[in-house]
């Protein structure tokens, strides 16, 4: 027969000092582990929605990252007319790109500066990310130097806004809009026209990058390989959704440290717990043997005070993840040796990591509670009543 | 002071299972806490060395990815306090595939001055002249040397990806010095092969570091309004821009550091109620001898320190393995981790802090208990 439940909450009500302490020490861990899963979700879900499924990149042969690619124009001219490639109105839905990186300081501490990518397009280029859309100002025209910039960097970066000058290239480049992108990557680049930029930056014909669309998802595959055995083209392409993915490497580091600290902190908590577990136990060594003499098992005593451990934990757990959520939605900027530029993304909390969370907090429980409950277990019925 | 510490010592000892877990549970926190400081230190107080003081970095201001034109080397060259300079262009490449132990910066430069400029770097003078006689030769620092087993006269060759050229070269020249993961090739051979292409950034050697910001200043002034505007910051100022590409990562860490410090004290608070409620009788006990309530705190706050000093030792010492570790494992990125000397101040004033703070509110209690009800009390 169990020990009934409600004997164990009574015991955790009693102490409620004890009981909240240990509990938040429990809470403390898991918010670490929750917080950086979201930090990890939240830039996954930007990077995934940037990649179109029928869209590949295409880059020079051995090229990581647009940023170090180069395709010329006639290459570019082989690319349009390669079999597969969807159409609009009788134009090929191809954009030849060119990116760099532009040193801007942050809203609000304008002596940290760092990068933000630039991408020079054409407007089939803009129509091609259907995420995309404007959300204030207007497109930039070609032939004159303006630039749209992407939510999350008119979000964060001093010297953004419709009317403010930036200067790129040659000159100073004015900002006539804001685009949205969704959660996409997108949304921390700067727009231009292409055949400026390229000018401006000296590269003559040469861009970066090209951005292709496939009919259909079969003829993506085909049109990806396609452009590999082509050898007089030298080129390279990758599905953008792949492109994109490969940049997640740059949280690696942050998701290693945080599960390792999360670990560690997680082997304290246990500690603490232990513990409060091993005073909980000496305190009631009495009530213990009254227990048993009730006639309850030593295996119900066991599980009675794991139980308690337990409770203890999940407690905990609930007040980490309380502790997370209003992590929900704010925004993270994270750089990468990708792009060499920021992404900014929203933290997201989502049910998996909450449930992740949890299952440490009860991890963390059982081991810390296993020992005492044990010891509570293995107690002689009278040198107990005695004590 | 003997009678209590002696007295502090006998109360650590008798509940051992308990000190042990509160000891190993704030060594826990207090390890982690150094990880945190040595990861801060490794990313933003690194020491400047003296030669790095004398250097400034000279960019384009937009970005690094702008070039600027070669003819600003004798421009910048007659700035007043502008010992030598030299052509430094991030080259990137391939070296055999994108494993990350094939990675080694890769720059070429002026192989005259290269050596001027980062004089902190040895090497055989005979090497230093075979590497500035070939044009197609690479001077390449020993860490890279030592890992991926290149010799003198070893040819290599690298896959461009930034350049459109495939530089063929041969390893005239291995130097050592603290940060040499690195290798330097001539920048001619690149311009040879790429005419017209810029310069990434010039490294200026200054004649002293009082002159720093002057001369930032008037190279930047003298090119204010041509079309390629620079931007000139000291070496340190230049690697920091890097780090704080990384996006909000001191943020990051300052939280988490937040978060295991305020565990540590909700852990340390924890046990030390926990003692001293199970020890009231004593307290009674121990002011019936004669002792002051002042002494009676005394001895619970010297309690509680001294478990948190135990706690700062045994993290301290963790740290201290841990890093030595790490950098004996993967020394490419890993190059001056270590916990500084302020980082062991700091782990200790915390865990001192942590147990003062933890122990402060059941002491006063303990402190200001009446004889009788501390007598009177069972539990």
């Amino acid at each position: 027969m169990p020990v009934p439940i409600s004997y164990n909450v009574r015991n955790l009500t009693v102490r409620k000092t004890t009981t909240l302490m240990t509990a938040l020490g429990v809470a403390l861990t898991v918010a670490v582990l929750v917080g950086i899963g979201t930090l990890v979700e939240g830039l996954r879900s930007s990077l995934e929605s940037s990649g179109n499924p029928l869209h590949a990149i295409v880059m020079r042969q051995g090229s990581t990252a647009e940023l170090v690619s180069a395709v010329t124009k006639e290459q570019f001219d082989v690319l349009k007319f390669l079999d597969g490639i969807a159409e609009q109105d009788g134009e090929a839905l191809v954009s030849h790109e060119i990116v760099s990186v532009v040193n801007l300081p942050l809203r609000g501490d304008e002596t940290s500066v760092s990068n933000v990518s630039v991408r020079g397009l054409s407007p089939t280029g803009i129509s091609m990310r259907d995420q995309v859309q404007l959300e204030e100002g207007r497109w930039f025209t070609p032939g004159k130097r303006e630039m749209v910039v992407g939510s999350g960097i008119h979000a964060n970066r001093a010297g953004t806004s419709i009317g403010d000058t930036i200067f790129y290239g040659r000159g100073d480049w004015q900002v006539v809009g804001v685009f949205s992108a969704g959660r996409s990557a997108f949304s921390s680049e700067i727009w231009v026209d292409a055949n400026l930029a390229t000018s401006d930056l000296g590269r003559e014909s040469v861009r970066s990058s090209a951005l292709i669309r496939a009919t259909d998802e079969a003829s993506i595959r085909a049109l990806v390989n396609r452009v590999a055995d082509d050898q007089r083209l030298g080129l390279e392409a990758e599905l953008e959704s792949e492109y994109y993915a490969k940049q997640m490497t740059s949280a690696e580091p942050v998701r290693y440290l945080g599960v390792f600290i999360a670990v560690i902190m997680a082997v304290g908590s246990c500690f603490a717990a232990m513990n409060t577990m091993y005073a909980a136990i000496a305190n009631r060594s009495r009530e213990i043997g009254v227990l048993r003499l009730l006639g309850f098992s030593r295996f119900s005593i066991l599980t009675s005070f794991l139980l308690e451990s337990l409770m203890l934990s999940l407690l905990g757990g609930v007040l980490g993840c309380l502790l997370v959520l209003p992590l929900n939605g704010l925004q993270g900027r994270i750089g990468n040796f990708v792009t060499f530029a920021e992404t900014t993304f929203e933290f997201q909390v989502t049910p998996e990591y909450l449930a992740v969370g949890m299952a440490f907090a009860a991890v963390m429980g059982v081991i810390g509670g296993l020992f005492p409950a044990i010891l509570a277990a293995r107690r002689q019925v009278l040198g107990s009543l005695s004590a | 002071m003997g009678k209590y510490l002696f007295l502090i010592w006998k109360n650590l000892r008798r509940n051992k299972r308990r000190t042990a877990l509160t000891v190993l549970s704030s060594g826990v926190s207090v390890f982690l806490i150094g990880a945190l400081v040595s990861v801060y230190a490794l990313m933003f107080a690194r020491e400047a060395s003296e030669d790095s003081a004398l250097r400034l970095i000279t960019r384009h201001k937009v970005s690094l990815g702008q070039e600027l034109p070669l003819y600003y080397g004798p421009r910048i060259q007659s700035v007043d306090g502008v010992e030598t300079l030299s052509v430094m262009n991030w080259f990137g490449g391939i070296y055999k595939d994108q494993r990350p132990e094939n990675m080694f910066a890769r720059f070429a430069v002026d192989p005259e001055e290269i050596f001027n400029i980062y004089s902190e770097f040895v090497i055989p003078p005979e090497q230093l002249e075979a590497f500035q006689r070939d044009r197609q030769g690479l001077a390449v620092g020993k860490s890279v040397a030592d890992r991926l087993g290149f010799k003198i006269g070893d040819r290599i060759t690298l896959q461009g990806d930034i350049y459109p050229f495939d530089p063929e070269l041969t390893v005239r020249a291995i130097f050592e010095g603290r940060d040499d993961e690195q290798a330097f090739f001539h920048f001619k051979y690149l311009e040879e092969s790429l005419p017209g292409r810029g310069v990434g950034i010039f490294a200026i050697r200054l004649r002293s570091a009082d002159d720093a910001s002057s001369v930032a200043v008037a190279v930047d002034e003298m090119f204010r309004n041509a079309p390629s505007p620079t931007k000139t910051e000291t070496e340190a100022a230049f690697q920091m821009s890097f780090v704080s590409q990384l996006g909000n990562i001191k943020l990051f860490l300052m939280s988490i550091a937040g978060a295991i410090v305020f565990t540590m004290l909700m852990v340390s608070a924890n046990t030390v109620a926990m003692s001293v409620r199970e020890r009231t009788r004593e307290v009674g006990v121990l002011k019936t001898l004669g002792f002051t309530s002042r002494s009676v705190l005394g001895l619970i706050l010297g309690e509680a320190v001294a478990i948190a000093l135990l706690g700062g030792v045994v993290g301290v010492a963790v740290t201290l393995a841990v890093t030595a570790l790490m950098r004996d494992a993967v020394v490419q990125f890993f190059t001056g981790f270590e916990l500084p000397v302020w980082g062991v101040a700091l782990c200790f004033a915390m865990a001192i802090a942590v147990g003062l703070v933890s122990s402060a509110v059941p002491a006063l209690i303990a402190a200001r208990t009446n004889i009788c009800e501390a007598l009177r009390h069972s539990g």
